[in-house]
C-alpha cells in the first residue's frame, strides 16, 4: 500500500514536472472558458435561466465542467507522443503498480484543470459571479473528479489507437455531442421535452446539474445526490478500464 | 541453474487479416551468467519473444519463469529482477538525462539517494557524465543507446535484456558497448539475452547462440560449433552458417559490413 502511494507521487511527480515546465500550456488551457467569460457571460446577464441565482451562477459550473471536459479528454494526447517514444513500454517493465502508472499521471491531470478552473472562477468573481465559497469548492471536487474519469479513458483510448490522426477525431466524436446534450452553455430546463429527456441519457449532464445546485447553495437535493452517484459510477468504470488497458495493452 | 527456461512459449496475433503465429514454441534454457545472443531474419518473433519474457506481452501458449518467476503468475516478480532496453529505446526527448536516470531507478524502487548515486555511477560507466544535465533529444544516436542501457541497469537486474542494442552504432562505439556488455556480467554476474543481426557481434559476445526463423528455433549452440556444423569448421564464418541455417543472409537494417 505504502508503495502504491509512493509509486504515484512518482509518477504524478514526473509529469508535474513536464508540465510546470510548460508554462504556456498552463496558461492557454484556460483560454477557452476566458473568453467565453468576457464575450459570452454578458449577453447572458439579463436572461431568467433559472429559478435561483443569475445567470454567472449557471453560466460559469458549465465553463468548469466544459474547461474539464475538453482539458482531460485530450489528455492522452500526451500519452501517445509518449508511446512513439517507447517510453510507455519502459514504465510498463517496471515492477510499479499499473494503476500507479495511470493515476499518477491522471492526478497531474486534475491538479493542472482545478487550478485552470480557480483562474476562471477568480475572474468571473470579478465580472459579477456570486457564489458561496463551499459551492465553488464543491465545483472543484466536481473537476478534478470528472478529469479523473475522463483522462482515465483519453489514456485508454491512447493505448489502443496508432497515431494521433485517429485519436483526435474520436475525441471529437464524443465531446461535441457531451457538450451540447449536457446543458454546458444553457441549461437544459430551456429545452424542448424530447431534447430533455435524451441529455437525461448523457451522465455530464448530471454533474453540471450538481455543480450549479453547489452554486446556489443547494447542497443536499436531488441534483446533488444524483451528480455525486454519477460522478462516483463514472470514476470506477474508468479507472478500471484504463488500468486494465495499462496491463494489457498489446501495443 | 537455469534463470530463463521457457516450455514451448508461443504467441499468436489476431490481425484483420487472420491469425500471425509470430512465435510457434519456444523450449529454451539460458543458465545463470550466460550471454545468449538471439539471432534470426527479420520477423523471426525476436523482439516478440523478448516482450513475452519481459511482462509485455502475454503468450498464447506455454510457459517460462524468468529468475524463478513464473511469467504469468508473477509478472512482478519477473519485474523486478530483469532489465530491457527495446529495440527503439525508451526516453522521453524533452527531459534531461539525469532525471530519466534517477526516475527510473526509482521506478524499480530505489530510495531518492541511492537512485541519485546510481544515475552518476552508470554514467560515469557508460560514459555520460558531460551528458547528465542534457535534454535526451540533445544526444547523438550512440549516446542515446548507452543512455538507453543505462536505464536497463539501475535496479543491477539478474537478467538484462537487449534488443539490437548496437543497431546505429559506429565500430567504435559497438566495440565499447561489448565491453560494457562484458564488465557488467563479470561484476554482477548478470544473464544477458540479447538479439543482434551483426554476426560479428554474436561471434564475439555470446557464450552460445541461439537462431529462430518463423517463430521456431532451428539452430543453437556455440559459435563454434554452429560454424563447425553448418560450415564445416570451427574458422568458418558465422556468416556462411547463418544462411546454411536460415537460407537467408543476415540483414542488418543500415547494411553495416559484416566482419567475417
Ligand atoms: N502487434 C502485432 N500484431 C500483429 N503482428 C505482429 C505484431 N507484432 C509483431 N507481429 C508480427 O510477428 C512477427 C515477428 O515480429 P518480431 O517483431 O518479433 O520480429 P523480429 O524477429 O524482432 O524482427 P526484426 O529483426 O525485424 O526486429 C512479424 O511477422 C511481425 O509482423
Ligand atoms: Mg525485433
Amino acid at each position: 500500500m505504502t508503495t502504491f502511494v509512493s509509486d504515484t507521487a512518482l509518477v504524478f511527480g514526473r509529469y508535474a514536472r513536464q508540465t510546470l515546465r510548460s508554462r504556456t500550456q498552463i496558461l492557454f488551457g484556460a483560454l477557452m472558458p476566458l473568453l467565453y467569460l468576457l464575450f459570452y457571460g454578458p449577453l447572458l446577464t439579463g436572461v431568467p435561466l433559472a429559478p435561483h441565482g443569475g445567470s454567472w451562477q449557471v453560466l460559469v459550473p458549465g465553463l468548469l465542467l466544459q474547461l474539464g471536459l475538453f482539458g482531460a479528454a485530450f489528455s492522452g494526447f500526451g500519452l501517445l507522443i509518449e508511446k512513439q517514444h517507447g517510453v510507455v513500454e519502459r514504465m510498463r517493465v517496471t515492477p510499479v503498480s499499473r494503476l500507479a502508472l495511470l493515476l499518477g499521471r491522471v492526478l497531474r491531470d486534475a491538479a493542472l484543470l482545478v487550478f485552470q478552473a480557480a483562474l476562471v472562477v477568480l475572474v468571473a468573481l470579478a465580472m459579477g459571479l456570486r457564489a458561496p465559497l463551499l459551492g465553488i469548492l464543491i465545483g472543484f471536487g466536481f473537476v478534478a473528479a470528472m478529469t479523473v474519469s475522463l483522462a482515465s479513458l483519453s489514456y485508454a483510448l491512447a493505448m489502443r489507437v496508432a497515431t494521433p490522426q485517429t485519436f483526435a477525431p474520436l475525441v471529437n466524436a464524443v465531446n461535441l455531442p457531451a457538450m451540447l446534450l449536457s446543458g454546458l452553455l444553457l441549461p437544459m430546463s430551456l429545452a424542448p421535452g424530447w431534447l430533455n429527456a435524451l441529455s437525461h441519457l448523457m451522465p455530464l449532464r448530471y454533474l453540471v446539474d450538481a455543480v450549479r445546485a453547489a452554486f446556489v447553495g443547494d447542497y443536499d437535493g436531488t441534483a446533488m445526490r444524483y451528480g455525486v452517484l454519477v460522478t462516483a459510477a463514472l470514476l470506477v468504470a474508468s479507472v478500471t478500464t484504463g488500468t486494465h488497458l495499462f496491463r494489457k495493452a498489446g501495443a | 541453474m537455469a534463470v530463463i527456461s521457457t516450455a514451448g512459449l508461443a504467441r499468436t496475433f489476431e490481425t484483420r487479416h487472420g491469425p500471425v503465429h509470430a512465435v510457434h514454441g519456444i523450449d529454451l534454457t539460458v543458465p545463470a551468467g550466460e550471454i545468449l545472443g538471439f539471432l534470426g531474419p527479420n520477423g523471426a518473433g525476436k523482439t516478440t519473444t523478448l516482450r513475452m519474457l519481459t511482462t509485455l506481452l502475454a503468450p498464447t501458449g506455454g510457459a517460462a519463469t524468468v529468475a524463478g518467476h513464473d511469467l504469468v503468475r508473477d509478472p512482478r516478480g519477473v519485474r523486478r529482477a530483469t532489465g530491457y532496453v527495446a529495440q527503439s529505446g525508451g526516453v522521453d526527448p524533452t527531459v534531461s538525462v539525469r532525471e530519466e536516470l534517477t526516475t527510473q531507478g526509482r521506478l524499480y524502487g530505489l530510495t531518492r539517494s541511492q537512485s541519485t548515486a546510481r544515475a552518476e555511477e552508470l554514467a560515469d560507466r557508460l560514459d555520460l557524465t558531460g551528458l547528465l544535465d542534457r535534454r535526451c533529444a540533445a544526444l547523438s544516436g550512440g549516446q542515446r543507446r548507452r543512455l538507453d542501457i543505462a536505464m536497463g541497469l539501475t535496479h543491477r537486474p539478474a537478467v538484462l535484456f537487449l534488443d539490437e542494442p548496437t543497431t546505429g552504432l559506429d565500430p567504435g562505439s559497438r566495440a565499447d558497448l561489448w565491453d560494457t556488455v562484458r564488465r557488467v556480467r563479470a561484476q554482477w554476474g548478470t544473464t544477458v539475452f540479447l538479439t543482434t543481426h551483426y554476426l560479428d557481434e554474436a561471434d564475439a559476445l555470446a557464450d552460445r547462440l541461439v537462431v529462430v526463423d518463423q517463430g521456431r528455433i532451428v539452430a543453437e549452440g556455440t559459435p563454434a560449433a554452429l560454424k563447425t556444423r553448418y560450415a564445416g569448421s570451427p574458422d568458418a564464418s558465422l556468416h556462411d552458417a547463418f544462411l546454411a541455417i536460415t537460407g537467408r543472409a543476415a540483414t542488418p537494417p543500415d547494411a553495416a559490413p559484416v566482419a567475417v
